[in-house]
């Protein structure tokens, strides 16, 4: 029994689903960027699979790229958190609304 | 039979870290059951014969980004439990239906895309590592340059963003504080 590229593209699939549930269903922004970690290592994999069954590199390159974007978003916003859990001592999504309409 | 063995514990054990993840109501589960997660991917890695990637895998996401979590967890008030209030019909019913949206996609994608041809096809007799670096600093020089400076100015950002004073508001407090605050 040999694990094709099918089995890693289901892999990735269960993952991301995994990750979309957390991000619809989270109130709490920490938990809300745990999710956007799972979407992006779903990805990951997917694109590694691609690169060794199709044997290109560009995969492969695509997931360090995607690397570095992660570790750059969660610099930034968990400086803003900090920011707002400063200010508002709360970082729950439902009083996020500062303006009134 | 090895691969076969490896991917079916290494699959079970992933999903099981990310639904921990997912569903908990600690923060601080959450993030351990995530690091565990995390490391745990690395050996899908490792499986396709991408072992930089695997080792970039446990070195920045979590020596990094999960140290920076961590950090961050510090300010955070995490021994509470997190409230939860939703599970609406509407909510359920977007879920499924993206969710199966989204399986019939990606199985429907190899077949689509049978005709894909190597763009830069691995070089045959060197390493990983070694295939990577050819790769990068040639084809891909200019993204990785880009990605640097995105980092670098990720780095002052977030710096700047914990610093002190950023728990004001300027556009909130009025001129005459304002003034004051900068002559004192």
């Amino acid at each position: 029994m040999s694990i094709g590229v099918e089995h890693y593209l289901v892999l990735a699939t269960v993952l991301f689903v995994i990750g979309l549930v957390g991000v619809m269903r989270r109130k709490n922004l920490l938990m809300l960027f745990f999710a956007t970690e799972i979407l992006l290592n779903a990805v990951n994999i997917g694109f590694a699979a691609i690169s060794k069954y199709y044997g290109d590199l560009t995969g492969q390159m695509f997931a360090f790229f995607i690397i570095a974007i992660a570790a750059s978003e969660v610099a930034i916003g968990l400086g803003l958190l900090i920011v707002w859990y400063k200010r508002k001592n709360s970082i729950d999504l439902d009083i996020m609304t500062s303006m009134k309409g | 039979m090895f691969e076969a063995v490896s991917f079916y514990l290494f699959s079970f054990l992933v999903i099981t870290m990310f639904l921990i993840t997912v569903t908990s109501n600690n923060a601080l589960y959450s993030m351990s059951a995530l690091a565990t997660g995390m490391i745990l991917i690395s050996g899908f890695f490792f499986l396709l014969d991408a072992d930089f990637l695997g080792a970039v895998q446990i070195v920045v996401y979590t020596g990094a980004v999960m140290a920076i979590y961590a950090f961050g967890m510090m300010f955070f008030d995490t021994t509470r439990e997190v409230k939860e209030k939703n599970s609406s019909a509407k909510v359920v019913y977007t879920l499924s239906v993206l969710s199966a949206l989204l399986i019939v996609v990606m199985f429907a994608a190899p077949i689509i895309s049978s005709n894909v041809e190597a763009l830069y096809p691995m070089t045959e007799g060197v390493g990983n590592a070694e295939a990577v670096g050819m790769v990068l600093f040639t084809k891909y020089l200019v993204p990785f340059e880009v990605a640097a400076v995105m980092l670098l100015v990720a780095m002052i950002g977030g710096i700047i963003l914990a610093g002190k004073k950023m728990d004001q508001s300027l556009t909130l407090i009025s001129d005459e504080d304002h003034n004051e605050e900068v002559k004192s």
